[in-house]
């Protein structure tokens, strides 16, 4: 019984029982908001800056197109999911997208097209057609937030 | 006497392994909000389409040539920083009557005769080369839609006193209809 009695007089220490529960609070709050990375780019791209920028909302209706410089191969190359793939694939794709989403989300769907400051028109135009044909519509150009003018460097 | 001798497990430990997961979480975590300028494709029109006879003054032409120059209205050389003023100019202008015969009683253009007449008659077209650079795009493609953004923000402030952005749905409908509806066409580019 003595053992119990030998209290230390003065200051008790803090008590660390509960920093369990506040770690596992942060732990589930991190656990919640994390997104994985879906797809590794295989291109690399660096996004031009815009001012009139509206946020993406529903990110489970937006599909991506990476538009971007690859290692090995030349000219501006186009990812779809986990490939570099061609122009002609982005009909697939998108009807892959739309397969996957719900009947009445489809008219929502926006394609988010995230393209190297670098690449010309010409590839973004090709795939607008495309898009348009399939009539995805709804597009978005990835930029960062900042001032448009510092895209170019005169 | 067994119940006794079991011993409490040792939940010191407990914190170090939240600590560690909770570690592994704050470094896979990316907080990113996808931003980026959104525009809707026009639908694919039929071959024989007969497209709508348009006046010249109505029409603000801004080509982009493959070496990223500006060219606006076939005869000006501009860059990207002048164009939001010079769009603004052009969609303000108020010259002339809308389809239905009404003034554009909230212009503070020149009420020049030879540009635009209305804001609902102005059109923006927009003509890039396959081989101008993405940035240059999209930096003109912001010029344009700021040059909206500023003109609704203005008649926003000016009717209700709060930006556009601040607006309820209704309002924000009747002005992106009414009074400064956004009209940019893109032509193919040229190869």
């Amino acid at each position: 019984m003595s053992k119990f009695q030998k209290k230390k007089k003065g200051m008790p220490g803090i008590s660390t029982a509960s920093l369990p529960d506040i770690v596992f609070m942060l732990l589930f709050f991190f656990m919640v908001t994390t997104v994985m990375r879906e797809t590794t780019l295989k291109v690399q791209f660096k996004l031009p800056q815009a001012t009139e920028v509206k946020k993406l909302e529903k990110k489970s209706l937006v599909s991506y197109i990476y538009v971007g410089k690859a290692k090995d191969l030349p000219g501006d190359q186009i990812q779809l999911n986990d490939r570099i793939s061609s122009v002609k694939d982005v009909k697939t794709f998108i009807f892959g997208e739309r397969a996957t989403r719900k009947e009445e989300d489809i008219p929502y769907l926006t394609t988010s097209i995230k393209a190297d400051m670098e690449a010309n028109v010409g590839t973004i135009t090709d795939i607008k057609i495309e898009l348009r044909d399939i009539n995805a519509l709804k597009i978005n150009y990835s930029t960062r937030k900042g001032s448009a003018l510092d895209n170019i460097k005169n | 006497m067994a119940r006794r001798d079991t011993p409490e497990i040792n939940a010191g430990s407990m914190a170090d392994i939240a600590f560690l997961l909770l570690i592994f979480f704050l470094v896979t975590t990316t907080m990113d909000v996808d931003t980026g300028i959104s525009r809707k494709l026009p639908e694919k029109q039929p071959e024989d389409i007969v497209p709508p006879v348009l006046k010249e003054k109505n029409v603000f032409e801004v080509n982009i040539n493959r070496n990223n120059e500006i060219l606006v209205e076939g005869d000006q050389f501009m860059k990207v920083d002048q164009l939001r003023e010079a769009a603004m100019k052009f969609i303000d202008n108020g010259g002339g009557k809308d389809a239905d015969g009404n003034d554009c009683t909230w212009c503070k253009g020149d009420k020049d005769l030879t540009s635009s007449d209305h804001p609902k008659k102005a059109i923006i077209s927009l003509q890039s080369d396959r081989g101008t650079s993405y940035a240059t795009y999209i930096a003109v493609q912001n010029e344009l839609v700021g040059a909206y953004t500023v003109l609704r923000n203005r008649y926003a402030n000016e009717k209700f006193g709060k930006d556009f952005d601040r607006l309820s749905n209704e309002q924000q409908k009747v002005i992106q209809t009414d009074i400064y509806p956004q009209i940019i066409s893109e032509a193919e580019p040229t190869k």
